[in-house]
């Protein structure tokens, strides 16, 4: 199958896509867990310093979001260009 | 009831459990026993993949670990749960699409090579075997400690328990069995730390507990436990770094990028019915495995602060208020006659003191103050999960469900891994590139005897351990992440990227990774033939080598784009096959050839 223009078109919209969630994946880890931690823990959640929260639960809940995130938007976008599996 | 009784209730009742199940889903055909027959549901596949991930290291050793690291544990919690945001986005759907068995598989089409077929191969065996010795050793110690077998005979009744599930089942009896066992671990996990955050905090779940005030008390749990570490000379729980900022980055980054690049992980959503599915099974996984990892640093500091104030009973430091040895509860005495805990009265006052002689000042302070001549216990890191039910004094129920859970985690990484192995000998090795008339029965019989040698091999290693475990595990990470994931990554992005680029990409990063950490930790970790002591002060631009992956990852990405731009483009046959794959339309049921 050679790419049509819609083929190509969905590709670029999933890689899209795939960037901005891979961003938010390097922010919160390492960015917020690991390059910030000093600044964020500055600042409370609860009894959590919020630079060690988000190394030891919050980038965990974020990574999990993400996942469901793409999927229901890789979804949409499968029906969107008519290549979804049904 | 006495404790050794529940104890072979509760085991005898799970493997019961898992052998019911086996038997009821024998593997007939290769697609059945490599994977499962490709019916298996997305949120059903994420229980069995997390219990699959999830090993004895993690059910046993990792709050410890962190109890122990305190903030610089969040490198693994991160991490190990991270990769899983690469797999789902970069990896998962497009293997799935592909619709082959076999990690090698892909490698050997995508790059229409015989030679990246045998380089996958090898960078396959190598992870998978250091990865199952370690649980085959957790296997033995398990049942040994908990059955009261010696090692020898724990390891042997361990083999034959992988052995009879993992070769009747094959894939299918595996993915279900793993779902029993998930459940059992994660209960196992769960109710004890459960019980931990009601004693300490009020609060029933332990993700809340850690951040909530002291029972009876208007301190924050964190707060509290900075100031009982700090009071006898460690540093502060929240802060303490033990890697630095740059090691601590590139240690998270190779475990992200080895857990996406793990073939018994990878194979997991070949096992889905279809694109779709596999996004999805990668979410659930991962919902699974965050019950246990964020739970972990709450089992793990909320150990490390009964262990401290199990020894040191007041509300202040002070040498009456330090235990004394005759004084000492029954845990520590059970676990001091395993020799993972031990004690030395080095200043003759009949007391236990633990602190942190290694911090000079302090130590000075304590012996001019207290007269206390160098910390007297020592804790092995790997005891805490297993004793904490013992130290919060829960009931033997609790007691006797962690040591089920344990063998659990083990033993489904153990059967995970095995039948990786199994297949990248009988079907890449054999059927792909030595036999490839052979009949799809004589490849099933070729898988289960692969299977049983590998269960031999492990089983002899793990009693004859080359030792070093945890050297050993991040090497495999390392591989994993220099080598196999650039590879596949790169096979779906750049669809230019040919054999040439892609073999030289693999070579350069598995021989970088090997290098620089044998460079630290000895030629095959044979002690004594490192060329240069494993400290900071040695290390290239200061990088510790088990954060080396990172580096290998970006040496072969860079190494196979170059050689690319030297050589012919894929040809168009395989760029026309990567842009089938990057849609999901089309992806039927999967085959072997």
């Amino acid at each position: 199958m050679q790419p049509t223009g819609s083929a190509a078109e969905y590709w670029k919209a999933n890689v899209r896509l795939l960037l901005g969630c891979l961003v938010v994946w390097f922010v919160v880890s390492f960015g917020f867990g690991i390059l910030l931690v000093d600044v964020l823990n500055n600042f409370n959640l609860g009894g959590y310093p919020l630079g060690f929260w988000f190394a030891q639960q919050g980038s965990i809940y974020t990574f999990i979001g993400l996942i469901f995130f793409y999927v229901w938007k890789m979804n949409k976008l499968d029906k969107q260009f008519d290549v979804d599996e049904e | 009831m006495e404790l050794q009784t529940m104890i072979w209730l509760v085991v005898g009742a799970s493997f019961a459990l898992y052998f019911g199940i086996a038997i009821w889903s024998r593997a007939g055909s290769t697609s059945e026993f490599y994977v499962a027959g490709k019916g298996v549901h997305p949120v059903a596949n994420g229980m069995a993949t997390a219990a699959d991930w999830m090993s004895a290291a993690s059910f046993i050793s990792m709050a410890g670990l962190i109890a122990f690291m305190g903030y610089s544990g969040g490198a693994f919690l991160m991490g190990w749960t991270g990769g899983y945001v690469l797999l789902a986005l970069l990896l998962a759907p497009y293997l799935r699409k592909f619709g082959k068995f076999t990690v090698p598989d892909f490698i050997a089409d995508r790059y229409y090579s015989k030679a990246a077929r045998v380089v996958a191969i090898i960078s396959l065996l190598v992870m998978s075997i250091t990865y199952i010795v370690g649980q085959m050793t957790g296997v033995a110690v398990a049942f040994s400690r908990f059955l009261e077998l010696d090692l020898f005979w724990g390891m042997v009744v361990g083999m034959a328990v992988v052995f009879s599930y993992s070769v009747l089942g094959g894939m299918k009896g595996i993915t279900y069995t793993q779902i029993a066992q998930y459940v059992v671990l994660i209960f196992a996990y769960t109710v004890p730390a459960v019980f931990i955050s009601l004693q300490l905090t009020g609060v029933f779940l332990p993700q809340i507990g850690l951040g909530s005030t002291m029972t009876g008390s208007d301190m924050f749990m964190l707060e509290r436990l900075n100031q009982v570490l700090t009071d006898i000379g460690f540093t502060e729980y929240t802060t303490n770094n033990n890697f630095g900022t740059l090691n601590m980055f590139l240690l998270t980054m190779a475990l992200m990028i080895g857990t996406a690049g793990l073939p018994h992980v990878i194979v997991r959503f070949f096992t889905v019915p279809n694109v779709r599915d596999a996004r999805k099974s990668a979410g659930w996984a991962l919902v699974f495995i965050a019950l246990l990892y964020t739970t972990a640093p709450a089992v793990g500091a909320m150990a490390m602060y009964n262990l401290v104030k199990t020894v040191h009973t007041g509300d202040t430091i002070a040498e009456e208020t330090t235990l004394a040895y005759e004084d000492r509860p029954q845990w520590m005495k059970n676990w001091e006659q395993t020799g993972l805990l031990t004690f030395e009265d080095k200043n003759d006052d009949g007391r236990i003191q633990f602190y942190n002689d290694g911090n000079q000042e302090f130590a000075q302070f304590a012996e001019d103050e207290y007269g206390w001549k160098g910390n007297e216990l020592n804790v092995n890191r790997d005891i805490m999960v297993l004793a904490n039910p013992e130290i919060a004094n829960l009931p033997n129920w609790v007691i006797a469900l962690i040591a089920a859970g344990g063998i659990a985690a083990a033993l489904s990484t153990a059967a995970g891994l095995l039948l990786v192995i199994s297949s990248s000998i009988s079907h890449d090795l054999l059927k792909g590139i030595i036999a490839p008339q052979i009949s799809e029965k004589a490849e099933l019989m070729a898988g289960r005897i692969a299977m049983t040698f590998a269960i031999l091999l492990a089983g002899y290693l793990g009693l004859n351990p080359p030792g070093f475990a945890a050297e050993v595990v991040a090497l495999a990470f390392g591989l994993a992440a220099s080598s196999l994931f650039p590879a596949l990554m790169m096979g779906i992005f750049f669809k230019k990227m040919n054999k040439e680029g892609a073999i030289a990409g693999m070579l350069a990063g598995l021989i970088s990774t090997l290098l620089y950490i044998f460079t630290y930790k000895g030629f095959l970790f044979i002690p004594g033939t490192n060329l240069f002591p494993d400290t900071a002060e040695y290390w290239l631009m200061g990088i510790n080598p088990i954060g080396f992956g990172t580096i290998g990852a970006i040496i072969n990405v860079v190494v196979a784009l170059i050689v690319m731009k030297m050589t012919a483009p894929a040809p168009a046959h395989i760029q026309a096959m990567v842009e089938n794959v990057r849609v999901p339309r089309g992806s039927g049921g999967a085959t072997g050839h």
